[in-house]
């Protein structure tokens, strides 16, 4: 594959690292000095200096050609802005972007980027299983569609332990799929009850997350 | 109309300041304190400190309730960014942005969002002057 990354911060640069051996990788960056590190550690075919969003730094990367489009910067607006481009002007297939700032991950998928990565939502994630939370954790984003998976606890006052699948009432485009009561997996059956502190597994699009969170763990209140 | 306007440099400040005049309602955001000096001492508007590429800091300044939202940093993608947020997370019916790289306002337009291109105006209205001191 032929693979693009926009900024060659830590980031960046050990996704070139890992990926040079089996792919074709070109790493575009502004700092000069970072440049210069890479081409030392790298090869100098690897990173061009300039600036990923820019159209004429684009073309002489050989964007149309890209397979994929990586972006890693620090800035979201310009992972964006990199992704929004590499679709639009030249068709790059799949796009991957870092994010930063948290609440910016709904919004890139809803705008077509096809993989979003943020270390501060992972996190959560893993510290969320640890702890009592209402929440949903997202599990995987399934690609182009939309959708994801995603986990939750039913908590000890929720109004839905004790009642039946066909009592709730669950959002559009949304479906439960799994109860794990105790450590054992059963698929949920309209007259299943649900309990207390069993985890579920459900698919949901996006859009319906929080529909969903109160369907599943009400009433609606702070973790 | 309550209007929400990114950036308060001379472009933003400029246009709460009309705005204000036509009967508007207006908060202006910007990064840096400073900034709000663009604006006259009668500005009534709201002047909120803080990044507007952050849903938190945006519903600050009111985007839930705009009727209209404008980026006018002097950042391409900041402004892309922002106006995106508020189109889709806010829902803000009437959107712009500055967009100053032509190319970016073209992919930028081709999604369906309404931008101004300074750099493209300000050279045809250049053209205009010279051509007309030729006649």
């Amino acid at each position: 594959m032929f693979i693009i990354i926009a900024g060659a911060g830590k980031v960046g640069y050990h996704l070139a690292r890992a990926l040079v051996a089996d792919h074709e990788i070109l790493i575009i960056e502004q700092d000069p000095d970072r440049v210069d590190f890479v081409a030392a550690e790298l090869g100098t075919d690897v990173i061009m200096l300039g600036d990923a969003c820019d159209a004429a730094t684009m073309e002489q990367a050989g964007m149309e050609r890209a397979d994929l489009a990586v972006a890693t910067t620090g800035d979201d607006e310009d992972n964006l802005t990199f992704c929004q481009i590499s679709k639009a002007r030249y068709s790059v297939p799949r796009s991957v972007a870092r994010i930063n700032n948290p609440q910016n991950e709904g919004l890139f998928r809803k705008l077509g980027i096809d993989s979003t990565v943020s270390a501060t939502n992972l996190i959560l994630g893993h510290i969320e299983q640890e702890l009592p939370w209402r929440g949903l954790i997202p599990l995987m984003t399934l690609t182009g569609l939309d959708l994801e998976v995603v986990e939750v606890r039913v908590p000890r006052d929720a109004l839905t332990a004790g009642k039946q699948v066909k009592q709730l009432l669950l959002p559009q485009g949304s479906l439960l799929c799994l109860i794990i009561s105790e450590g054992t997996p059963r698929l949920p059956a309209p007259d299943s009850t649900i309990h207390a502190e069993d985890i579920l597994v459900a698919v949901t699009s996006i859009d319906s997350e929080e529909a969903l969170r109160s369907a599943l763990t009400g009433p609606p209140g702070n973790p | 109309m309550f209007v929400v306007i990114m950036g308060c440099g001379r472009l933003g400040a400029e246009l709460a300041v009309i705005l204000e005049a036509d009967g508007h309602d207006v908060s202006i955001l910007d990064v840096d304190k400073y900034a709000f000096d663009h604006l006259p001492v009668d500005f009534k508007g709201q002047k909120v400190l803080g990044d507007g590429t952050d849903q938190d800091t945006l519903r600050r300044a009111g985007a839930e309730r705009a009727d209209a939202f404008v980026a006018a940093t002097r950042g391409d993608n900041r402004n892309a960014l922002a106006v995106q947020i508020a189109k889709h997370v806010f829902q803000i019916k009437r959107v712009g942005g500055v967009i100053f790289d032509p190319i970016r306002e073209e992919v930028y337009r081709g999604l369906g969002i309404r931008t101004i291109n300074p750099t493209k105006l300000e050279a045809g209205l250049l053209r205009q002057s010279i051509e007309r001191e030729e006649d």
